[in-house]
């Protein structure tokens, strides 16, 4: 479903991502790990062209993101093309990005009702259902700012479900909560992993990734240093410095 | 020793204090308060040198109170209220839309688009109000006629003769209307800016356009910051509106009193009468203001907004009839 081939991306004069190759198949959890710096958020943000790719290709399902390819020569996408391709693409963000001027259940029909001009009524029993699923059905009508963390999480999860996507990307999407509320929010990953979801987590939870991923990926630097089965890697990294960076975290 | 242990002093005050009051908290400080004689003189002063201000303007000839209890509830007066409130909405109107606009263009990736703001900011807000109101009345003298249609001898669609309008009204009202534009520009700016980048990209994320991101997730959030200021500028606009006397437009609350005490020599209690009616006008308007920033902070902190509480109320009615 994913296919990067040697994906580059610079801001100014500083390299991000220096040839990033991989793939992700559907269905497929992949999870990115790396130290700071590396280059894994970025990477994720080329993934729904919130970054501009520099060299390289990005494929989702075939298609080549940001870009138009007329036989050898690319073509800029305009806005309104980049945005239909964002339909499908859900993302979660570390500080969850909830609009705090409207409530829970109206966060998640905002997008249904404004870009896929779905009936509100429609839109609002989806939206009951979703929280339903993220187990918040009592907190619809409640602003951001009333709920915790793992709780604002959770309803941007269910915004992200909203658009019925076929791909979901999560740039560490526990990072910013207290470490007793982490739980709920990856016991929904988790669901949602179960239910068939393709999805692309950069995230520094390594239970997870050891539990739940199908592909483990240490980057560094920029580039990918090794690539696997997660339980594989963090049982024997091969290379120096993913055992570098484990022994620092495991 | 002296106790310069902290924690073994607290320890020393909490046992005995735990001991002799109630066994759960210690009792209640009961401190004899400060004594503070710096405010009581202060404020003994300015009450007297209010006492005396108000005595002497009362008792001042002057003032020729009557005159102004006179003319306070005129009709006149209040015809050039309406004409002061009409221009001042109107002004705002234009001031609020064109600015919006003005501020969108500084913030767009075009570079043309965003030196043509700046410009326009440059000249309007470098200029005094009043000249340019004085400009907007010799408006007619410079652009005699304005013919819409093909420049450089083509032919014509519509024609106006500007100089033979009798439009101080119309002049008074663009002229205010664009000189707020350009200090709406820069409010509306920073209230756009205020909005964190997080909310621009998750609405980018859900596949919203540009246009949809700021009409509802932007804009929106941004009115918190933009409201106060922009509460500001009616208020100042209110007072503003007196400069017309440049175009020359004599019927706002302003020029009616002029008007009238050009006739009645009596300046200062039509003056006083004029400046009564903007200082209500303005206390009408502060009121409202309250109310609009109150909307507009839905979401902000965590009390339940009047909505919530209600439904709270139902619900607890609901279980507390099923008992």
């Amino acid at each position: 479903m994913i296919r990067a081939q040697q994906v580059c991306k610079s801001f100014g004069t500083q390299q991000v991502l220096k040839g990033i190759s991989l793939e992700v198949s559907r269905g497929e959890v992949m999870c990115l790990i790396g130290p700071s710096g590396s280059g894994k958020s970025t990477f994720l943000r080329c993934i729904n062209h919130l970054e501009r790719v520099n060299a390289g290709r990005l494929y989702i399902d075939g298609d080549l993101i940001g870009y138009r390819e007329k036989g050898d020569k690319l073509y800029e996408m305009s806005p309104r093309d980049a945005a239909r391709q964002r339909r499908d693409i859900g993302m979660v963000f570390q500080h969850f990005n909830l609009f705090p001027h409207r409530t829970a259940l109206e966060n998640i029909i905002e997008a249904p009702t404004q870009v896929k001009k779905v009936r509100k009524a429609d839109a609002i029993t989806r939206a009951k259902e979703l929280l339903d699923r993220v187990g918040l059905a009592d907190k619809a009508d409640a602003y951001p700012a009333q709920l915790s963390g793992g709780q604002q999480q959770r309803v941007a999860i269910a915004r992200a479900l909203a658009m019925d996507p076929k791909l979901m990307l999560f740039d560490e999407p526990t990072s910013a909560l207290d470490p007793e509320l982490v739980g709920d929010v990856l016991a929904v990953m988790r669901e949602l992993a179960a239910s068939g979801m393709t999805m692309v987590v950069v995230t520094h939870e390594m239970g997870f990734a050891r539990e739940v991923a199908d592909q483990l990926v240490f980057m560094d630097a920029g580039v990918v240093v090794e690539a696997g089965n997660p339980r594989e890697v963090l049982a024997n990294p091969q290379q120096e410095r993913t055992q570098v960076f484990l022994s620092r975290i495991l | 020793m002296s106790s310069l242990d902290p924690e073994k002093s607290t320890d020393a005050a909490a046992a005995p204090a735990a001991a002799a009051g109630s066994p759960t908290e210690p009792a209640p400080i009961k401190a004899v308060p400060l004594r503070r004689p710096g405010r009581w003189v202060a404020a003994i002063i300015i009450v007297i040198l209010v006492v005396l201000f108000l005595y002497g303007a009362a008792t001042n000839g002057a003032y020729q109170w009557k005159t102004y209890w006179d003319y306070l509830f005129d009709v006149r007066i209040f015809h050039g209220m309406l004409v002061t409130l009409e221009l001042t909405v109107l002004a705002m109107v234009i001031g609020v839309v064109l600015g919006v606009t003005l501020a969108v263009m500084r913030l767009s990736p075009n570079p043309v688009l965003r030196s043509a703001s700046w410009g326009y900011l440059w000249i309007f807000r470098g200029t005094p109000v009043y000249v340019q109101l004085l400009f907007w009345a010799l408006f007619p003298s410079i652009y005699k006629v304005i013919e819409l249609g093909i420049p450089f001898g083509g032919p014509h669609f519509t024609h106006w003769n500007i100089q033979q309008l009798q439009a101080a009204f119309l002049f008074a009202t663009i002229g205010l209307g664009l000189n707020e534009s350009a200090y709406m520009a820069e409010i509306v700016r920073a209230g756009i800016n205020s909005v964190g980048e997080g909310q621009r990209e998750a609405s980018t994320a859900l596949g919203m356009s540009w246009g949809q991101t700021m009409w509802r997730t932007v804009l929106p959030q941004s009115m918190r910051v933009i409201i106060p200021p922009t509460g500001n500028e009616l208020i100042s606009m209110l007072k503003t509106t007196s400069l017309v006397t440049a175009i020359p437009l004599t019927t706002d609350l302003y020029g009616v009193a002029q008007t009238i005490s050009a006739v009645n020599f009596r300046p200062i209690p039509l003056l006083l009468v004029a400046a009564t009616w903007y200082l209500v006008i303005t206390s009408v308007l502060m009121i409202g203001q309250y109310y609009l920033e109150r909307h507009y902070s839905r979401g902000v902190n965590r009390q339940l907004t009047a909505r919530q509480l209600r439904a709270l109320a139902e619900t607890t009615a609901v279980t507390e009839a099923g008992k």
